[in-house]
């Protein structure tokens, strides 16, 4: 059992578990939901009709449909590219998305010695040694402690994906819609860092894990949705949505595909090379929704659920160092059953963020290039700027006034 | 750059004379535009445009008016009831009348997807629909063709061919040995019903020449022209008398 539980609590092994058992299917979903939505927001019925014998799924089936279509083809590779770069192109795209996942904490860490009793959150401040809490599993991949620069650092890799791409496929549209992705994607991505500042200021860590685990205050419990950030840094949800859409370079800020005028930097792509390109677009919703629901919404916290029930009232303490809620009216439920209640929220938050992107994309036309860096450079990064000054002078005038 | 924007474009705008107002006298400026200058030709003017202020280069009054639209049509086909298929045909909206339909449109009210999903819903084809041609049969079974050649001579088309031979019975004088029509050269004109003086031939199967991979499978046969009736659930029969007496053979359908 204990290495069963070591091969469980190993990195490798969460990675492929997150990646193949949330990231692709979900990412893979998102490609017959953005058409079926986008349909019915203007009055269609969209795909519905892909099916294996009688099973139709209003057409979910269709993701299936298209994979196989996509491995099937044939993959066209045009004279005078760059063979090398060529391939790397679409690897270096999808890459640095998946690994940039390892930060993201998808759940609670699970305790499977007590994973039927209530779990005793006094006794594991008290004596995290003990037999019951030993052999731990946390889901979340890498705790790193400069986590979200981590993610900014590895994102920025992806970048090189659109760029190269265009730059080897011999072709002036695909270098033109390389060039327009490097520039769209090195603007944003600078008021992207800077918006997410505050909420690093207020919470005084970059560690994802812990911003779920501590929210805003220590004096609320971490699972009361008024302690989680979206309400505190609005502005920055506001303005880190917005280049965070801007780095998944789709539609309003799609210039870098521009399918009238360029077609853009995969224009020379075919078969899964393409569907590589196209796969790393829906992976990148996926992890922005992530990266929303962990920082802004609290992560895989369900509202008013601690880790020993659903909890009314009571008041939050220190025990070892640890913030330990107690107190109130307590609905005592068995810890496995929390740990599924916190991954499915973790779930269900990044379905709902993600369907708002997909809403936001079938709404709003494609900026001009101008209106994109005017947007970019002149609004959201002093916006960014001017909100993260804000949160700093507020937390010492709060410091100060003896609130926090 | 966008205040650069507002005073290019007012000069830009000042060629623009009123919304289309041609007849004489109409040379006042369209109404919310503030005159600049006027040219020696009264027509020519510098107006003042508005243009999208400080306060929309954010997007964000523009973003959140546009999701509520689409929003709105989100919900309203994801969990409205789509329209019957019939009501889809003819284009109604059937207003609830009864209490549980009342409350049931409350719930969850029409929604306004339009699709007809072929092959499972068809439209409905209009009553004088021209399909598929079918040939109609006597109360014997035989065609009620008489070979007049009256349908290949008017056929614009050139796409019918009858080759007659001498009936046995001798109480007509011919029939059709072959009668055959290609329907990829059909033009779907209607004529060689107009034309025929016995209901031998007719377009009111209410259905398309069916998709073929070779052209010969295009052409159809006599015995094919037979089938479509049976096939379309149409009798085959006809109340006309034959040579042309009787009952009009329009009444009868």
């Amino acid at each position: 059992m204990n290495t069963l539980y070591a091969i469980l609590d190993n990195a490798a092994t969460k990675w492929v578990l997150l990646v193949f058992g949330l990231v692709m299917p979900l990412a893979s979903l998102l490609t017959w939901a953005e058409r079926r939505q986008s349909a019915m927001m203007q009055d269609r019925l969209g795909p519905n009709r892909a099916n294996i014998g009688p099973i139709r799924l209003k057409g979910i089936l269709h993701f299936v449909a298209d994979a196989v279509k996509m491995i099937s083809k044939e993959d066209f590779i045009p004279g005078n590219v760059h063979r090398g770069l060529f391939a790397l192109a679409p690897l270096l795209a999808i890459g640095p998305v998946l690994i940039a996942f390892a930060i993201i904490p998808f759940g609670p860490t699970i305790f499977p010695h007590s994973f039927t009793d209530t779990l005793d959150v006094g006794a594991l401040a008290r004596s995290p040694g003990a037999h019951s809490f030993a052999d731990s599993i946390r889901l979340q991949i890498a705790q790193l402690d400069f986590g979200l620069l981590f993610y900014f650092a590895i994102l920025t890799l992806a970048n090189y994906g659109g760029t190269i791409a265009g730059w080897a496929s011999y072709n002036k549209w695909a270098l033109l819609g390389g060039l327009r992705s490097s520039s769209q994607m090195m603007s944003y991505e600078v008021s992207m860092g800077l918006s997410l500042m505050g909420c690093f200021l207020l919470v005084g860590s970059l560690e994802p894990g812990f911003i779920v685990a501590s929210g805003v205050s220590s004096k609320m419990s971490a699972s009361n949705p008024l302690n989680w950030l979206w309400l505190w840094q609005a502005p920055a949800l506001l303005l880190f949505f917005t280049a965070a859409i801007a780095e998944t370079k789709r539609a309003p800020f799609d210039i870098p595909e521009g399918e009238p005028e360029i077609i853009g930097y995969f224009v020379e792509y075919s078969g899964l090379r393409w569907g590589l390109f196209f796969l790393a677009e829906f992976i990148e919703i996926v992890f922005i929704s992530a990266v929303i629901t962990t920082v802004f919404f609290g992560g895989f916290q369900v509202p008013f659920l601690d880790p020993d029930g659903f909890r009314f009232g009571g008041y939050v303490t220190e025990i070892n160092g640890t913030w330990v809620s107690t107190g109130g009216f307590v609905a005592k439920l068995p810890h496995g059953v929390v740990a599924l209640l916190q991954v499915g929220a973790f779930g269900l938050k990044v379905v709902l963020v993600s369907w708002l992107q997909l809403m936001i994309r079938w709404t709003l036309p494609r900026f001009r290039a101008d209106q994109l860096m005017n947007l970019g450079w002149k609004i959201l990064l002093p916006l960014a700027l001017g909100w993260t000054m804000f949160t700093a002078l507020a937390k010492l005038f709060f410091i100060y006034m003896g609130w926090l | 750059m966008a205040s650069t924007h507002d005073h290019g474009s007012a000069h830009d705008a000042g060629g623009g004379h009123g919304h289309g107002h041609g007849h004489g006298g109409h040379d006042a400026p369209p109404a919310g535009l503030k005159v600049l200058a006027v040219s020696a030709n009264a027509k020519v003017r510098t107006v003042a445009v508005s243009r999208p202020g400080e306060a929309d280069v954010t997007y964000l009054e523009a973003t959140r008016e546009g999701l509520g639209i689409t929003l709105k049509h989100f919900a309203k086909n994801l969990f409205g009831r789509r329209r019957k298929v019939a009501d889809l045909n003819t284009g109604a909206r059937p207003v609830p009348t009864t209490t549980g339909g009342k409350i049931l449109e409350a719930l969850s009210p029409l929604n306004d997807i339009e699709t007809i999903q072929y092959p499972e819903e068809k439209v409905v084809y209009p009553e004088r629909y021209r399909g598929l041609h079918r040939l109609m049969q006597r109360d014997d079974g035989a065609v009620r063709c008489v070979a007049c050649m009256c349908c290949p001579t008017v056929c614009p088309a050139h796409c019918i061919t009858i080759i007659p031979e001498q009936a046995e019975d001798g109480s007509i004088e011919k029939r059709p040995a072959v009668f055959e029509i290609d329907e990829l050269r059909c033009v779907v004109c209607g004529l060689c019903v107009e034309a025929c003086p016995c209901d031998a031939i007719r377009m009111d199967s209410g259905t398309h020449a069916k998709p073929v991979e070779e052209r010969a499978d295009a052409v159809m046969t006599k015995d094919k022209l037979i089938a479509v009736s049976k096939d379309n659930g149409k009798s085959p029969t006809s109340i006309a008398t034959q040579g042309g007496a009787g009952a009009n053979w329009r009444d009868g359908r």
